[in-house]
């Protein structure tokens, strides 16, 4: 797996160096060109503020409020008879809802249980595989002002559910 | 949708705190919350400004046309309403290709842009057109060949083998983006009107509006 590395690695700086000098051979003003570009940026991220406020808002009062908890134990008995570890089941609910609440609880889990054991095994699969719905359905629908993001909301979350099931079976075959 | 799900949130946080007796809980979180949306914003801002220019510089030197062309027929099948050789096609791309190298703050960017472009095509302003829902599935399951932030957090706590959890990743995250993709293709044939509408009439995109999936 050295070589994804080593792309990843080289992807930004390469992009960084070749875009330009590729731009300045095709006659752009590169300087000028970047500064107009760059001035969308601003703009662009601050529209999105209302939108990742009231989300934000929402997901820390659920938090907080032990709402996710309830839900948590709620599903528990339903995942012991699957043979799923219950330890993992909050994850499910946490990562289509916060990136960070659920790198913080799945680093928790590594922790706890260490990084070879099968818990922190699913639970780095777990958060590695998919990313959080809310926050780039937010951030896309945000930026461009779209309202009805029509049936964008279910998509993300199904695939969320398929994939959190797919990274505990994969890992219970695997290891 | 939307609206359910975040007036459901709000009113279950405020269920349980109150039952709990606690009460207090909601103000503190909320206002944690909001602080949190602000800071990912503010640090959206040096990604986005420093992102943005240099995809103007690729779009002007027509870099970006280059790829739609070239590499365009490749994800065709996933955006069919897309004019073929659209710019929309470059961006799409690009962001498709940072997510699968793990680029997260270059992903991010790309995408926006492509959503911009995206809402060019777009007939109704306030409501997401197909290839836009398309675009949110791919992003939302987002396939990574290596996930980076997970390798470091187990080399961290001293794992025999960090990056083990590549195979099961890559298997659980391609998983995960083909049932989004068939889904939303599922979606797209049952609800979508036909693409090559023009844009639609008032009264009926604010009765769609209206049907309650804003985001």
């Amino acid at each position: 797996m050295n070589w994804i590395h080593t792309i990843s690695a080289w992807a930004i700086p390469v992009m960084i160096a070749f875009i330009p000098l590729y731009a300045y051979f095709k006659k752009v003003p590169v300087y000028e060109s970047f500064v107009d570009g760059a001035k969308d940026g601003f703009s662009t991220a601050i529209g999105i503020i209302p939108h990742l406020v009231g989300m934000m808002v929402a997901i820390s009062v659920f938090r907080a409020s032990g709402a996710m908890d309830f839900l948590v134990d709620l599903a528990a008995p339903a995942v012991r008879w699957l043979h799923i570890p219950p330890e993992v089941l909050p994850l499910g609910f946490l990562r289509p809802l916060t990136g960070t609440g659920s790198l913080a609880f799945t680093t928790e889990l590594i922790k706890t249980y260490g990084p070879d054991s099968m818990i922190g095994r699913i639970a780095s699969t777990i958060q590695g595989s998919t990313d959080t719905t809310l926050y780039v359905l937010t951030v896309y629908f945000g930026a461009v002002g779209i309202r009805n993001g029509r049936y964008a909301l279910k998509v993300g979350l199904f695939s969320d559910m398929v994939g959190f099931f797919a990274a505990i079976f994969v890992c219970l075959l695997l290891f | 949708m939307v609206n359910k799900i975040w007036l459901g949130l709000l009113l279950a946080g405020f269920g349980f705190a109150a039952a709990k007796g606690d009460i207090n809980l909601v103000t503190k979180a909320a206002f944690e919350g909001a602080q949190t949306g602000v800071t990912v914003c503010f640090g959206l801002i040096s990604v986005l400004v420093f992102w943005l220019g240099i995809m103007r510089l690729a779009e002007n030197s027509g870099l970006v046309d280059r790829i739609s062309r070239l590499l365009g027929p490749v994800v065709k099948f996933l955006f069919p309403d897309v004019p073929k050789n659209d710019p929309a096609m470059g961006y799409i791309l690009s962001n498709m290709s940072a997510n699968l190298l793990g680029l997260g703050n270059a992903a991010t960017p790309m995408g926006i842009r492509a959503m911009q472009e995206l809402q060019r095509l777009n007939p109704d302003k306030t409501t997401a057109s197909p290839a836009m829902c398309t675009l949110l599935a791919i992003n939302t399951a987002s396939i990574t060949l290596i996930p980076t932030t997970l390798i470091a957090i187990r080399l961290n706590y001293h794992s025999a083998n960090p990056a083990e959890i590549v195979g099961s990743t890559l298997l659980a995250t391609a998983i995960a983006t083909l049932a989004a993709v068939l889904a939303d293709r599922w979606y797209r044939v049952r609800q979508a009107p036909p693409p090559a509408i023009p844009p639609s009439v008032p009264s009926s995109s604010t009765a769609a509006a209206g049907r309650g999936d804003g985001a």
